[in-house]
């Protein structure tokens, strides 16, 4: 009895090595024991707080001017955290004295939003960046200065596309923090963004995080779906992700 | 337009839509878009002039134009007037009483379903009160059937709900195992791909036809891809069982999810050839979730909960295995709290299975929401006392892909418990057979059964 016992503990050690959900629990009667119910509400305790937490956006600023290329840190026209919660309507918009550089002929601009989790841009979007926007420059690609926004949402990357005269937008922004990713980043691209850009015009890759989609993965998605979407000269869902076709073979 | 007297105080509504938007209770969403009532008085000064309308006037007059949208079109060209004879007569408030009546019971709401309209469902909706949606929905009964049978009485069946953030094939296998062990999966085993990419799609596809095989398993699988995906996949011979489509209640919504009737309509076809279900051919699995027309700037000024049993409608019109609410998923922006979350999947679940749809409630939250586990284990409770048709089943509440919580096996398993709630009845059958239900018929493993442990990679069994 004992020996099976162990050999059962062993079999879900190794389960759980394959995924970070929350498996194998252990139970009392039908419900979770106190441990794993703990544990739960310690990961929601955390989660909340990174819902709340600022962005940083002058040491962000300072870290994306490496990347070599102007950096702009502009707000949306949500004036505050809870308001940005509660109004996605002034997340898409640009506030009122945002001073965006002049307008060029670009092929695309990458902008950085805090969204739900600042911690996630602060964290993930440099080096997916330099991985994308290294590929792209190599390729000649034009690229506008880096926008980064605060209180900011998908759909503001159109309005900033709009004002710099670029022909695409990649928007890197913070996901809704996770019990288990407080810091998962999604980068949302559209080719020819309008004012009514929906989501069906875009293309998205979520869940961008080391434990997660890397950085590398990440940023060779990226510009693989900006290249594709300048060769058929659209975004969206009649776009699809054939990158992991690409990706097979790759290290 | 539409008035009612309070006291000495006239209140006036322009028009249908807006009368049900006053009336509606609440939420976050509705201020948003700028349509909800002013103050408690106004609100319930639309629920008297509502409750004083004819609900032959829905018939009359559309929420959204006829003209412009094809959901509008579908819901008047397919009303049923002969089942609706029954209750033509009544106003709003009439068919209150005459739903919650001792009278009225399950044959009589099976035979009503085709001649509600959704905006008569979320008219009398708005005038009741948690325990009358309730106590309507419990009366309500809506079975549909794929490889089981789902939604009959007595029963709780459970989405097992495996995500990875890199659609990992083992670590959602892993995920499964566990699920299975807890008696879920019952209502599907359904993945949400973390990409829309085909061949990631047809990977997972593969991996779940070789798991339900091997372990002889009477469910059906489902990777919830956007139906174009699914749709190339069929035509490229993956093992696909059910067609998944986020829908929702108007025609721009639906465009706006890359989608329209006749696209579905297509899907469904191409899924129905395949001739893949046992024991019915119900396959189509709708998601659904209050706010994503206003999302999608969409709404036309109806409120969202309206707009939400009109996604029904749609649903509706392809039979499907499984519809569910993702009620909380949406954000504070549209249902702000526990409260409002908990009263919208109450709503969602009465007004889907009025109209005839087998509904189940994601019933869930996200970290910016005001809200925790004890307002979910009270609307699971309810909804489990409405008789809800499926609930989700995710690994300790927690989906790491999506980035939101929903219901646990443990969730759903303290409900069959609490309630007397049994699995599907062939999914039953299966879980005796693999030694996973005790003398008291309670899910409980109390070691991993043999079929299992064979299916595990070689260093682990």
């Amino acid at each position: 009895m004992n020996a099976d016992v162990t050999s059962e503990d062993q079999v879900w050690t190794a389960l759980r090595g394959l995924t970070a959900a929350r498996i194998g629990l252990k139970r009392a009667g039908a419900a979770l024991a106190t441990a794993p119910l703990l544990d739960f509400r310690l990961a929601h305790a955390r989660a909340r707080d990174a819902v709340h937490e600022p962005l940083d956006a002058a040491r962000l600023a300072a870290e994306l001017g490496e990347l070599g290329g102007p950096v702009v840190s502009i707000a949306s026209a949500a004036p505050d955290r809870q308001s940005y919660l509660m109004r996605p309507d002034l997340g898409r918009r640009l506030a009122a004295d945002a001073l965006l550089p002049q307008a060029g002929a670009y092929d695309t601009v990458f902008v950085v939003a805090d969204g739900l989790s600042a911690r996630a841009v602060e964290l993930h979007a440099r080096p997916v960046l330099a991985h994308a926007m290294t590929s792209l420059r190599g390729e000649g690609w034009k690229l506008a200065p880096l926008v980064i926004v605060r209180h900011g949402r998908v759909a503001i990357g159109d309005a900033i596309a709009a004002a710099l005269g670029a022909e695409s937008v990649a928007v890197l922004i913070g996901e809704r923090p996770g019990l288990s990713a407080p810091d998962s980043m999604g980068a949302y691209l559209t080719f020819k963004p309008r004012a009514h850009s929906t989501d069906a015009d875009r293309n998205c890759i979520s869940n961008i995080r080391p434990e997660g989609i890397g950085y590398d993965s990440a940023g060779f998605k990226i510009a693989h779906l900006l290249r594709a979407m300048r060769a058929r000269r659209l975004s969206g869902v009649s776009l699809k992700d054939e990158s992991d076709r690409l990706l097979i073979g790759r290290p | 337009m539409y008035s009612a007297t309070v006291g000495t105080r006239r209140y006036t509504f322009a028009d249908l839509k807006t009368l049900l938007a006053k009336a509606s209770p609440l939420r976050s969403g509705d201020q948003l878009a700028g349509i909800a009532a002013e103050t408690g008085e106004e609100r319930v000064a639309a629920h008297y002039a509502l409750a004083d309308l004819p609900l032959a006037t829905f018939l009359n007059d559309s929420v959204v134009a006829y003209e412009s949208d094809e959901v509008t079109r579908l819901i008047v060209d397919s009303h049923d007037r002969t089942a609706f004879a029954a209750v033509a007569h009544l106003t709003v408030g009439g068919f209150r009483d005459w739903l919650l009546a001792d009278e009225t019971n399950t044959a009589v709401l099976s035979a009503l379903a085709p001649g509600v309209t959704p905006e008569m469902a979320a008219a009398v909706s708005k005038i009741c009160r948690l325990q009358d949606l309730m106590a309507i929905a419990a009366k309500c009964s809506v079975v549909t059937a794929f490889r089981n049978t789902l939604g009959l009485p007595g029963r709780l069946s459970v989405r097992l709900q495996p995500n990875h953030p890199t659609d990992d094939a083992r670590g959602i296998a892993a995920s499964i195992f566990d699920g299975l062990l807890l008696g879920a999966g019952d209502a599907v085993i359904g993945i949400n791909p973390a990409t829309d990419s085909p061949q990631s799609a047809q990977v997972l596809l593969t991996m779940l036809e070789e798991l339900r095989d091997k372990l002889d398993i009477p469910t059906q699988s489902c990777v919830l891809a956007h139906v174009t995906t699914t749709l190339d996949l069929i035509g490229k011979g993956a093992p696909v069982d059910l067609v998944f489509q986020s829908i929702a209640g108007t025609q721009a919504a639906n465009n706006s999810f890359g989608i329209d009737l006749a696209l579905l309509r297509e899907a469904r076809e191409a899924a129905l050839s395949l001739r893949r279900g046992t024991v019915g051919d119900n396959m189509m699995y709708f998601e659904t979730g209050q706010g994503s027309a206003l999302s999608a700037n969409a709404h036309h000024g109806v409120d969202q909960q309206t707009l939400e049993a009109r996604a029904y409608a749609v649903a509706r019109a392809f039979k499907p295995l499984l519809v569910n609410s993702v009620v909380g998923f949406i954000g504070p922006e549209y249902l702000a709290d526990g409260k409002q979350i908990t009263r919208a999947g109450l709503e969602d679940h009465f007004c889907g299975k009025l109209i005839g749809v087998p509904m189940g409630v994601d019933v869930c939250y996200t970290n910016h929401a005001e809200a925790d586990q004890d307002d979910m284990d009270a609307l699971l409770a309810l909804l489990v006392a409405a008789g809800v048709n499926f609930v989700m089943g995710v690994p300790g509440g927690d989906d790491i892909m999506l980035g939101y919580q929903s219901t646990s096996f443990h969730d759903a398993l303290a409900m069959r418990d609490l309630f007397g709630r049994r699995p599907a009845p062939e999914f039953e059958t299966w879980l005796g057979r693999q030694g996973l239900i005790d003398e008291a018929h309670r899910v409980r493993p109390r070691r991993l059964p043999s079929q299992f442990r064979a299916l595990l990679p070689g260093k682990l069994s």
